[in-house]
């Protein structure tokens, strides 16, 4: 029991850093996921007064990945009922020409910006209709969540470094006395210490371990891939290999950071 | 004979503007049994505090066991600690270890391998009687019994020298007669060096030994 509650401390403070970096994560490869689903279906139409080559328009901006022609045939056959066919054909040819271009990516209100004024710099194009109110409100909905979970994450690693640094000096008391009297005996620092670091790794790889655990059996709850897949995002939210290599560096790192302090910070009884 | 211990006009203080110990001259031989006495806040326990290595001589010189504290290095004074046993009033036990692994402390930082380790907590405890004790924590022993632990802990890698600052403080009649029968056992079979802080001397014990008065800062050779 006793054994349990040494470790309890360190290990609770820890997850909470783990747990909060990793939500951190999961919601910024779904944002990005999401930010892909919305860059193919999202487009720009640009109109312009002569024939473009799409070569020509993809240089425009390296966020154009590709141009698609639109017809003017649906826009004609409405009108043709009304027409003789001559006046169609003069039509056909007196008709601006509507390119509908796909972006690489899910642009930024500014890159939005910046595409519609390098578009208009073309002597050709006379419009440009960029969606720009739907996309604002988009891409201001994604980037308000993702700061949300981004203060969220910064407030927990705040409140859990206070907790970290107070479970400190709970250790450095408990292990003060233990370390000066094996100084008296004239152990070195590296033994001296060695109680101490041991039990921080432990704790870093239990912090690690229950990470892991709850992260891997949520990444394969059926709630959870149902509530992505809703929104269109199909995607490897937990990385059991590579995620529980950073859990575990980061976990580790901290523990050997606290107990190299508790080492620096003792100081001999004289 | 060899000296243990020799100390030139040492001077010993915790601030600069108090000295405890006043350019003292005194040495003690190999192999002997020595009282300090002298009375409360006189400088015993600075003295043993100095004579270990935790705290420097403020001026003068001291030199114990060949080595010179006054520019030891961290891990030349570690070396010279693990020929030291040290025995507090107060025990100075490691609560969360049991009585057999505090005996074994010494044993550890000197490298032995740990079934010689194991062999020589098991004779140190039949030796202070507390073999029936053997895997307890040091809070469910007596006073007595802790400090016959720690008594142990400083025989038990054969030190040249042992240290004991008012041993038999806080203990009744019969726990500190086995602790001065293990000091002079020390003493007499194994021709360690002892020194002994204590606010009187019993009369059970040889008036052959060494005796310092320690009274006004200055270090008094009484016999």
């Amino acid at each position: 029991m006793k054994s349990v509650k040494n470790h309890l401390s360190l290990v609770i403070a820890l997850l909470s850093i783990l747990f909060s970096m990793q939500v951190f994560f999961i919601v910024d490869r779904s944002i990005e996921a999401y930010k892909v689903n919305l860059a193919s279906s999202y487009s720009v139409i640009a109109v312009s007064k002569k024939p473009l080559e799409s070569s020509e328009i993809v240089k425009i901006n390296k966020i154009i990945s590709s141009v698609q022609e639109l017809s003017p045939d649906s826009v004609i056959k409405r009108l043709s009922s009304d027409m003789k066919n001559t006046n169609v054909e003069l039509l056909k040819l007196t008709l601006p020409k509507f390119y509908k271009l796909s972006l690489a990516y899910y642009p930024t209100s500014e890159e939005v910006k910046e595409l519609r004024a390098d578009l208009l710099a073309n002597n050709s194009i006379t419009k440009v209709e960029d969606f720009s109110h739907t996309h604002g409100t988009t891409y201001k909905l994604l980037l308000l969540f993702k700061n949300v979970v981004s203060l969220f994450t910064f407030v927990v690693l705040i409140v859990t470094v206070l907790l970290i640094f107070k479970e400190l000096r709970i250790w450095q008391y408990k292990h003060n006395e233990r370390m000066t009297i094996m100084g008296l005996f004239g152990a070195a620092l590296w033994l001296r210490s060695a109680v101490l670091f041991r039990l921080a790794i432990v704790d870093a790889l239990i912090a690690s371990f229950l990470a892991f655990g709850i992260f891997f059996y949520l990444s394969s709850y059926p709630w959870v891939l149902e509530q992505l897949g809703s929104i269109g995002i199909n995607i490897v939210i937990f990385n059991p290999i590579n995620d529980f290599l950073v859990i575990l560096g980061v976990a580790i790192s901290i523990s050997i950071v606290l107990a190299s302090l508790i080492v620096i910070g003792h100081k001999e009884e004289a | 004979m060899n000296k243990v211990i020799i100390a030139r006009d040492l001077s010993l203080s915790y601030s600069s503007n108090e000295t405890i110990i006043n350019k003292a001259n005194f040495s003690i031989d190999s192999g002997s049994f020595v009282f300090i006495t002298g009375a409360s806040g006189s400088g015993k326990s600075t003295l043993v505090k100095s004579i270990f290595g935790a705290l420097k001589p403020k001026q003068g010189s001291l030199v114990v066991g060949g080595v010179e504290l006054n520019r030891v290095s961290r891990s030349k004074l570690n070396l010279l600690r693990r020929h030291i046993g040290i025995v507090f009033q107060d025990y100075k036990l490691i609560k969360e270890w049991t009585i057999d692994k505090n005996i074994m402390l010494p044993l550890l930082i000197n490298g032995y391998v740990k079934s010689v380790a194991n062999n020589q907590v098991d004779k140190l405890l039949k030796h202070v009687r507390l073999n029936h004790q053997s895997g307890k924590y040091p809070l469910e022993l007596s006073g007595g019994e802790q400090q016959r632990v720690a008594m142990a802990r400083a025989l038990s890698h054969n030190p040249i020298l042992i240290l004991a600052d008012e041993p038999t403080g806080n203990l009744d009649e019969y726990s500190s007669q086995l602790i001065w029968n293990l000091l002079e056992g020390a003493n007499s079979q194994l021709k360690t060096t002892v020194i002994v802080v204590t606010h009187h001397i019993p009369k059970t014990i040889s008036t052959d030994y060494k005796h310092f008065h320690i009274e006004y800062g200055s270090i008094n050779e009484i016999r």
